[in-house]
This record gives structure tokens, C-alpha cells and sequence, in this order.
């Protein structure tokens, strides 16, 4: 029997063209982290770990990889008889004809009949490209607890990058008062993850004015959370402690893989209780050559290394060829590194081949440096 | 063509015993190359084949093997029209002698008889080789042969596959005696003790078998018939271990941690499933030194690690050395520990020990769940 009637939705349509090259193909919930991940194992392992069965995954941009992907729902247990994994790309319909998104609540109200064919009690609504572990389970407790209408994942920021957040002001017993987005004076530091829980009923009958409502950006937090507190409706706080990483830039990805270098790192790939589930890919383990020398390096199975790697991140598969230097760099599945090249504060994208000899990447870059194409000289 | 055969994934006799490792699991569920257990290999060959319908016999502590087999699903059978049957004799043998093949099919011929399949696959699941069966299957069709057995001619019979079968051939390579490896002559051609032959013929065979004796194999049927019927040998190319002593277990996991060796087998387009456990990718720890070495995910390396195997889950601390050694899933290796030809079971824990030191013949084994 299912555990609850949550049913979470993962936005997962955007595109994070910030992250260039990386996000040509696929959307940013499908680019690569840690060794062997994709960001939206993250979402999808909560879900798993949190009792929840039944997850809907709204997809838009380049949607082929990232489809598929989810589809294969053992892959996070999510499986079960009465769960699993929806892909639900925008639809064509008799009224409408073909629409895309034209906002994260318009993508929840255009599956409202997914939500009721669940007989969804409440709906969780997650963000496709956020790095972070957090028991879902938790915060509906909290939700229900408080009778919310809604409760709102919040996490502490520094005061002086609280205009950069959509920021929640609440009184003492949690209940969000006031909601600013970017404000230049904040008043607090509580920014929004972009997690919800909504008690179903209520939303839906908001999503249904929405999406009649012309000048609405159809959007949770410019319209939906707004609305709610317009109508003194109950938004609850509810505040998250650990690591949570929205990677936007090629730079913030490249940090987020180094976090992982850490022995003390609060995300803590290794916690057996709150494991992060991923594609079960068929390779050898990872076989260290006679010539290797590695110091402070993540790697993952398949790999073959001969060479020097040294403050890395190496994912499946990769080959590190005798005389490489891979230095401070994130070497994406299937890259190929030649005999004494050199690698320095770069991301090599996947399955890139990086010539014999050849040098990229410099030690003193301001930014780290994307290597999307094959190098020869 | 492989949808006409029904995979039978037999168990070895009582000769194979694997000391120490032996004692907590059957042989098939051994944990191998970091990352595999020993039945991955007949399993893959079988699925990788197109052999969706598979019967895995087990002689006794089936535990281990049920949890890693589950469904078969990651083993690519097919959850509707595939098969995985975990077998084992439902009635406790009198005594340990008892515990054979046959007896273990007899007791299941039903299921064996209802199977609609023309063909039968019998391999044993200590044998470690790659081999497409199809291949196999097609060569035997045509031969019009009663048996095809597979064969691995080595020329260092003297040092391996001590205790296997040998077979003597014709100048046609049929079958005309066997004999067992006692490791005094060079060049011999191992049994593999895998068979394809009708499954009609299989069922003859295995009642034969009982009836002649409560003793008796299917190997041992096989030596009474040859003159009656053609048995041929096929020849596997691929790199072949036997995995029936400590010895054996220790040189297979050594020499597949070389890389060359290992691409015999793991080839492209033939998969080695197994059961994943997502473990996180594995840490290499500032100042360690590791070399020459297969290692699978989720360990934790601060130490020195040579010419060695480490599976899943593996600590190896600042100062500690593990050398020419095996370390199995979830052990821990503390500071300034020296291991060299050693084989840590499971969980292990080595604490204030200066040094266990083994050689080839007899590397050192270091229990489940010990504490040193």
C-alpha cells in the first residue's frame, strides 16, 4: 500500500544556459555531478529515501536524455506497484491546442488530472537541479502539525546575499507574515528553496484561477504564494539545515565537486542511511596503473588511470593515460586524457578526448575553463 | 536461437573447498574482483547469450546467494517472460556425501521435465571464463553430437586448475577419457564441466545417474558414457580460472587485477551483471599511494595500496599498508597495519596487528566480522 498520499512534482524543464556547452543536449537536472550522479538523483533519491512513491517529473527543454533517464524508475527503488516515476513533458489539448509551460505553476496546473487520477492529498513541489538531502517526510509532518495551507522550505542565508533570494519574513511560531522576492532592504534571512508542500484541495482551486488569469506570470512564487497571503491563507516556514547547492555557473559546479573532496562535507555522499541512487552502469571497477599517482581525488568506477591526478573529481569510465596531469579539474564521463597532457581548473565534458601532449586549463584562471570539444594542439 | 535453451547453473563438488571464505557462503556467492561475485560471470554469459530461462542449483547456505540473485532482473531476464529458479535439494541428505547433483535434480526433475525448452545449458558457477553460448549452441546443432563440453587447453597444468577434470581427445576432438589434474604434467585441456546437449538427453541421463548410484555426479555419468554417446570438446578462448581452493581464488582475483587479463573477459558488448549497491565513487585521501591495483567504489584510501583488489566500502588508514592482497566488502584496515598475500573476509576489522605477511600458495585469511 502506498505509504501517504503525497505526490511530488520536480520541475525539471529548466534549461541553466549559465552552465553553457554542459546544458546544449540536456537540461540542467541531467548534467553530471560527483563522480558518478546526475543533479536529479538528488530530488528523486529524497523522494525514495522520504516514503514517497508516486513522482511526476515536468520536463520541456531537451527533454530526450532527461526522459529517458527518469523513466527507468527502479533505478531509485521508486518502482513499486502503486508509485513510479511520470514523465510529463506539455501536451497538446482539444481547448488549447500545443502549449509549453509558461511558468512552474502553470506546468502543475496543466497536470492537474495527473494530480487527481493520483488522488494526490497533498503535493510536493520540488526544484530538478538542486544539490542537497532532505526527509520530505519531515517537513509534511510539520505541515500537517500546524494545519498549513501551504509550508515553504527555507534556508538561512548570510543577511548581505538575502536580496539575491526570495526572502520569508515569519513571526515567532514560523508563519510566514510577508513574502519578498530580491528585496534590496531584507528583513530576514530566510530564502526560499523552492520547495512547497500544498494541501492539494486548496491548490488546485488557485492553479485553476491562475491559469485563466491573463496577466499572471504563472509563476509559485511571483503569483501562487502571493495570492495565498493576499487571502490570509496559513504559509508555514519550514527551516532546513545543511547543504543545499543551486550549481547555475560553470564555476559553481566546478565548487560544488570540490565540496566532495572534503572528508567533512555536509553532504556526505557515503551516509548508508540516506543513500543517493543512480544509473547502475556496467563497468569494471576502476583499475590504478603502475605509473598513477593520485592525491586527493573522487573517482568512480570504470575509470583507468595511469597518469597524475591531484584535487579531482574523475566519473565513470574516464581514462587518465600514463604522463597526464589532471590538477583541480572535474573529468566528466567517458573523457579520454592522452599520454602527458595536462588538465588544470577545468571541467572536460563527457566522453571529450583531450590529445597526447596537449595542455588546457590554466592555474591562475580567474574562472574555470569548460572543455566541451575534443583538443588536439 | 538461444530462446530454445534452458540454462542450468550446476554447483561443484565436494573436492572444491575454499578455506576460510568456504565457511560462510557457497562459492558462487564469493565476492570477486571488487566489484563481482563468482556466479556474475556464468550468469552474464548465460543472459548475454539470450538464455532467459535459467535454473541455479544450490547445494547448501543459500542465503547470501537468494539476496544477491533476487529476481534476476539485474542479470537482464526478462521479468515476464524470463526465469530465475533458485534450486536446492528440499529434503536434508542423510549425510554431507548425499548432497550431490543429481540428488539436487532428482529432487526438482519436475520442474526440469515441464520446461518446454529443446535444449539444456548445464555450467557450474565456479568457473570463471567469457563464452557466447549461441555460438556454442549453433556449432552444436550442426555437429549433430550428442554432447558438446567445453574445454580450456592450458600448458601450465602443473600450477592451475589443480583438482579439475582433464579430457583426453581424438584427432576429431572427441571425447575419450577423463582424468583427474593432480598437477603432474603440463599440457592438458580442463574440463569446464559445461554441457549442452538435448534436454531429453539430460533427463536420461540424470535418472542413469541415480540409478546407478546414490554417489554419483553428472560427471561421473558422463565417464560411463562415452563409447555410447559422442561427446565433443569446443574450445573457450577467453582467460578461464577454476575457483575451488583459497589458492585458486587468491591467483584469479591477482591476475584479473591486471588489466590485459581482464579484457578477456569483460569484453565490449558483453556485460558482467551484477547487483549494485550505490555506493558513493571512492575517496583517495591526500598522500596516499596506490598502484596496480582494481578497486571498486565506496572505500575510503589514506594508506599505501598495491597489487591489490579492494571491493566496496573498504578503509584503508593513514600509515597502513595492503600489498599483493584481497580485501572483501566493508573492512577496515587501521593505522600502520602491514598486509602482504592476505584475504580479508567481509567486515574484518585489523587493529594493532605490525604485520600479516602470506605468499601465493598460502596467503593469509583474515575471518567475517574478525577483530585483530
Amino acid at each position: 500500500m502506498r505509504q501517504n498520499n503525497v505526490v511530488a512534482m520536480i520541475l525539471a524543464g529548466g534549461r541553466g544556459s549559465r552552465l553553457l556547452d554542459l546544458t546544449k543536449k540536456v537540461a540542467k537536472p541531467a548534467v553530471y555531478f560527483g563522480g558518478k550522479y546526475r543533479i536529479i538523483d538528488f530530488p528523486l533519491s529524497n523522494c525514495a529515501n522520504s516514503d514517497i512513491s508516486v513522482v511526476g517529473v515536468l520536463t520541456q527543454y531537451e527533454s530526450v536524455i532527461l526522459n529517458s533517464y527518469v523513466a527507468r524508475d527502479h533505478r531509485w527503488g521508486l518502482d513499486t506497484k502503486d508509485g513510479g516515476v511520470f514523465v510529463l513533458p506539455p501536451m497538446e489539448t482539444d481547448a488549447n491546442g500545443f502549449n509549453l509551460y509558461r511558468g512552474t505553476a502553470d506546468a502543475i496546473a496543466q497536470n492537474i488530472d495527473f494530480l487527481d487520477q493520483m488522488n494526490a492529498e497533498y503535493v510536493l513541489i520540488l526544484s530538478g537541479d538542486h544539490i542537497y538531502k532532505m526527509n520530505y517526510d519531515k517537513m509534511l509532518k510539520v505541515h500537517k502539525e500546524k494545519q498549513a495551507d501551504a509550508t515553504i522550505a527555507v534556508i538561512g542565508v548570510p543577511l548581505k546575499e538575502a536580496s539575491r533570494f526570495g526572502i520569508m519574513n515569519t513571526n515567532d511560531e514560523d508563519v510566514i507574515v510577508e513574502f519578498e522576492e530580491k528585496p534590496a532592504k531584507p528583513k530576514s534571512n530566510l530564502a526560499s528553496m523552492g520547495i512547497y508542500i500544498f494541501t492539494y484541495k486548496t491548490l488546485r482551486k488557485y492553479l485553476v484561477d491562475d491559469m485563466k488569469n491573463e496577466n499572471s506570470h504563472h509563476d509559485f512564487g511571483k503569483d501562487i504564494i502571493p495570492a495565498y497571503l493576499n487571502d490570509g491563507k496559513k504559509l508555514v516556514a519550514y527551516r532546513f539545515k545543511g547543504y543545499w547547492k543551486d550549481v547555475g555557473t560553470i564555476d559553481s559546479l566546478w565548487e560544488a565537486n570540490m565540496d566532495l573532496l572534503n572528508p567533512n562535507n555536509e553532504l556526505d555522499l557515503s551516509d548508508s542511511g540516506w543513500k543517493i541512487y543512480t544509473e547502475d552502469v556496467n563497468v569494471l571497477p576502476q583499475y590504478i596503473g603502475e605509473n598513477a599517482i593520485i592525491d586527493n581525488a573522487y573517482i568512480n568506477q570504470g575509470c583507468v588511470i595511469d597518469g597524475t591526478v591531484k584535487n579531482s573529481v574523475i566519473f565513470t569510465n574516464a581514462r587518465i593515460a600514463e604522463g597526464a596531469k589532471v590538477v583541480d579539474s572535474v573529468i566528466m564521463p567517458n573523457a579520454i586524457i592522452g599520454k602527458n597532457a595536462s588538465v588544470t581548473r577545468c571541467i572536460v565534458a563527457e566522453g571529450v578526448e583531450i590529445k597526447e601532449g596537449v595542455s588546457v586549463g590554466d592555474k591562475d584562471s580567474e574562472h574555470i575553463e569548460l572543455v566541451a570539444k575534443k583538443v588536439v594542439e | 536461437m538461444s530462446n530454445k535453451v534452458l540454462g542450468i547453473v550446476n554447483f561443484e563438488d565436494s573436492t572444491a573447498s575454499v578455506e576460510g571464505l568456504g565457511d560462510y557462503r557457497p562459492i558462487p556467492a564469493f565476492g570477486f574482483l571488487g566489484r563481482y561475485r563468482v556466479i556474475d560471470f556464468v550468469l552474464s554469459n548465460m543472459t548475454n547469450s539470450g538464455i532467459s530461462d535459467i535454473q541455479v542449483y544450490c547445494k547448501e547456505k543459500p542465503r547470501s546467494l537468494i539476496e544477491h540473485l533476487g529476481t534476476g532482473q539485474h542479470y537482464n531476464i526478462n521479468s515476464k517472460r524470463g526465469n530465475l529458479h533458485i534450486l536446492n535439494g528440499e529434503k536434508k541428505p542423510i549425510s554431507d556425501v548425499y548432497n550431490n547433483d543429481i540428488n539436487n535434480f532428482m529432487q526438482n526433475m519436475e520442474f526440469i521435465e515441464e520446461s518446454d525448452k529443446g535444449y539444456v545449458v548445464v555450467a557450474p558457477s565456479y568457473f570463471i571464463y567469457q563464452i557466447d553460448f549461441s555460438q556454442v549452441l549453433e556449432s552444436h546443432i550442426s555437429s549433430g553430437d550428442d554432447i558438446t563440453l567445453l574445454y580450456k587447453a592450458t600448458d601450465n597444468a602443473k600450477e592451475e586448475f589443480n583438482g579439475c577434470e582433464t579430457v583426453q581427445f581424438d584427432e576429431t576432438k572427441k571425447v575419450i577419457g577423463f582424468e583427474k589434474n593432480r598437477g603432474k604434467y603440463k599440457n592438458r585441456n580442463i574440463s569446464l564441466e559445461c554441457y549442452i546437449m538435448s534436454r531429453k538427453l539430460f533427463i536420461d541421463l540424470v535418472k542413469r545417474a541415480a540409478q546407478t548410484s546414490s554417489l554419483y555426479w553428472f560427471k561421473d555419468i558422463l565417464r560411463d558414457v562415452i563409447n555410447e554417446y559422442t561427446i565433443r570438446g569446443y574450445a573457450v578462448k577467453s582467460y578461464v580460472a577454476c575457483i575451488n581452493s583459497l589458492k585458486a581464488y587468491f591467483k584469479a582475483n591477482m591476475e584479473l587485477a591486471n588489466l590485459s587479463n581482464a579484457k578477456t573477459i569483460f569484453k565490449k558488448d558483453w556485460p558482467i551483471h551484477t547487483m549494485t549497491n550505490d555506493s558513493a565513487p571512492t575517496h583517495f585521501y591526500p598522500d596516499c599511494h596506490v598502484k596496480g591495483s582494481a578497486i571498486a567504489n565506496g572505500c575510503f584510501i589514506e594508506g599505501t595500496v598495491e597489487n591489490s583488489v579492494l571491493c566496496r566500502n573498504v578503509t584503508v588508514k593513514k600509515g597502513a599498508t595492503v600489498k599483493n592482497s584481497i580485501v572483501l566488502p566493508g573492512a577496515y584496515i587501521s593505522e600502520n597495519a602491514y598486509l602482504d598475500h592476505v584475504v580479508v573476509d567481509k567486515y574484518a576489522i585489523i587493529h594493532h596487528v605490525k604485520k600479516l605477511i602470506g605468499n601465493d600458495d598460502e596467503p593469509v585469511y583474515v575471518k567475517r566480522r574478525d577483530r585483530i
